[in-house]
């Protein structure tokens, strides 16, 4: 059963979500939200706040060494815990991740068509002709031009906005439900990133998907959210409705977010 | 006044590169007047800095060091502007020495410019720091043990030690989050101010550039597509691509 027809269910509940080191150093403590169906969220936080580690956390893809307790249901199926054969069933197809560097997403050895063919056998077990003309429409639709050329390049041969494009296209093969985007275009040029915050607009519009957006720059997220969540230190601060956020913050380290983007917002009004 | 630096007609090829990094470029950088170096990635701002630190000589056209031509032969010129014309990097977590303590780090041009030595080098370092609002303690310990923020404020009082004229910053916040970037652009903003320093900043992002910057010089593939007073670019930006750069930005809903 998914999402769409049980209105009880969110497609991702998170509950009580913490993060810890073998070490026993807690990362992330106690976080828990809900995300519907169509519904665009944001992680807000800076450095060390916890929140790309919980964004790894929500398809089990966190790195060797750290382990999470809690619950994480996406499409209602538990992800803490879970089997990695189980897992690999849901990334691509209900959940897909786009990172901060493309170049580490990508694999350097690899023709990047493949890389975008990979989810398109894997789950949906397309061969042949069928694979090519699937690869050639993901990365036509994310606006690469000359999509056999890009098919055939590595890497390293095109620009990173176009690694960004290539990334989100093997992201979005399979039409997951749900897009995570962990700080997609910290990385790049503001014009380069103008135009991929239009293009993730256009396909989460178009596929009705859900978006959960991670980022500590608060102007982009007024752009790509609804809601939000204000994490430090591993912990929700604040929660709520961006634009109460932005005008009453009532935390007082949301409020400091909320100051220095709106320094920096301002140097550029007209004296 | 004259400029203290001044790019004339430079131009710059890399060997082998088919077209040139930077394709007739004149700017002038004049004392007290911070200046914001504006492009995206390819358009020459690194190449440009290079000229300006002495790093590179142009193919074309010269650099001028208080209206003379820079000359790698001139020792007394050359020691002058080492002292004078001081380099901030983009990313303070690869630009420390991890094996250096901190007050060595911060101390080092003294050494290599021959400035200082002993007490008076301590005390001059305790003053930079001092500067950058990091505690006194801070010289005895190491790079790692400061977040990006403050890591950061350690190069910038590597650049200051030497009392230069000019910092030369690569993307000195790009690295950085918002909170951290506002902290750092005030700062390099109060050292210009109070210690009469000039600031040569290059951004790809207009905003930190006009939240320091008197005067902006838009870069595009190697050349310059428009400079100005920074109040002037924003206000009635001439150039297609400077109205770009503004319309990318991103903004927070009125």
């Amino acid at each position: 059963m998914s999402a769409h027809n049980n209105a009880a269910r969110g497609l991702l509940e998170v509950d009580g979500l913490s993060i810890a080191t073998r070490d026993g150093d807690v990362l992330v403590r106690d976080v828990s939200f809900r995300l519907d169906a169509g519904e665009r969220l944001s992680l807000i936080g800076e450095s060390g706040s916890g929140k790309s580690l919980t964004s790894f956390a929500l398809t089990g893809l966190l790195p060797e060494g750290l382990h999470a307790t809690g619950s994480v249901l996406l499409d209602g199926v538990p992800v803490i815990g879970a089997r990695e054969r189980e897992l690999v069933a849901l990334r691509g197809r209900v959940a897909s991740t786009v990172f901060q560097e493309p170049m580490t997403a990508l694999d350097p050895l690899m023709r990047l068509g493949r890389q975008v063919a990979e989810p398109l056998r894997r789950h949906l077990g397309l061969r042949g002709d069928a694979v090519r003309q699937a690869v050639h429409d993901a990365l036509a639709e994310v606006g690469l031009p000359e999509p056999e050329r890009i098919a055939h390049a590595y890497s390293w041969e095109i620009s990173g906005g176009q690694r960004q494009r290539v990334a989100i296209a093997a992201a979005l093969a399979c039409r997951p439900q749900l897009l995570i985007a962990d700080e997609p275009t910290t990385a790049l040029d503001v014009t380069v990133q103008a135009d991929v915050l239009a293009l993730l607009e256009r396909l989460v519009a178009e596929r009705g998907m859900a978006l959960l957006f991670v980022s500590h720059d608060l102007a982009v997220v007024s752009r790509m959210a609804q809601r939000a969540l204000v994490l430090r230190q591993g912990r929700v601060v604040e929660e709520g409705a961006i634009d109460g956020l932005l005008s009453d913050p009532h935390d007082p380290y949301t409020a400091e977010l909320v100051r220095s983007a709106r320094e920096l917002d301002s140097a550029l009004e007209l004296p | 006044m004259t400029p203290i630096l001044e790019l004339r007609d430079a131009g710059f090829r890399y060997r082998r590169a088919a077209n040139p990094a930077l394709d007739d470029v004149s700017f002038t950088v004049e004392p007290g007047r911070s200046l914001g170096l504006v492009g995206e990635s390819g358009a020459g701002k690194t190449t440009a800095l290079s000229l300006l630190l002495g790093l590179t000589t142009p193919t074309s056209g010269s650099v001028l060091f208080d209206g003379r031509p820079l000359n790698p032969r001139d020792r007394t010129q050359l020691r002058d502007f080492r002292r004078s014309v001081q380099p901030v990097f983009q990313d303070p977590y690869s630009s420390l020495d991890p094996r250096q303590s901190v007050g060595r780090i911060v101390g080092e041009p003294l050494a290599s410019l021959g400035l200082a030595a002993g007490e008076e080098a301590r005390e001059r370092v305790a003053h930079a720091l001092h500067s950058v609002a990091l505690p006194a303690d801070a010289a005895r310990r190491y790079p790692h043990e400061f977040s990006g923020g403050q890591r950061q404020r350690i190069a910038i009082a590597r650049a200051i030690v030497s009392r230069p004229r000019v910092l030369l910053a690569d993307e000195p916040v790009s690295a950085l989050d918002v909170t951290t970037r506002i902290q750092i652009i005030d700062l390099l903003g109060e050292l210009a101010a109070n210690e009469g320093m000039t600031v040569v900043m290059v951004s790809h992002d207009l905003s930190v550039v006009a939240a320091l910057c008197a005067q902006t010089v838009v870069l595009r593939g190697g050349r310059v597509v428009e400079q100005g007073a920074t109040s002037e670019v924003l206000r009635t930006p001439r150039d297609d691509y400077t109205r770009r750069l503004l319309a990318s930005v991103p903004r927070l809903p009125a």
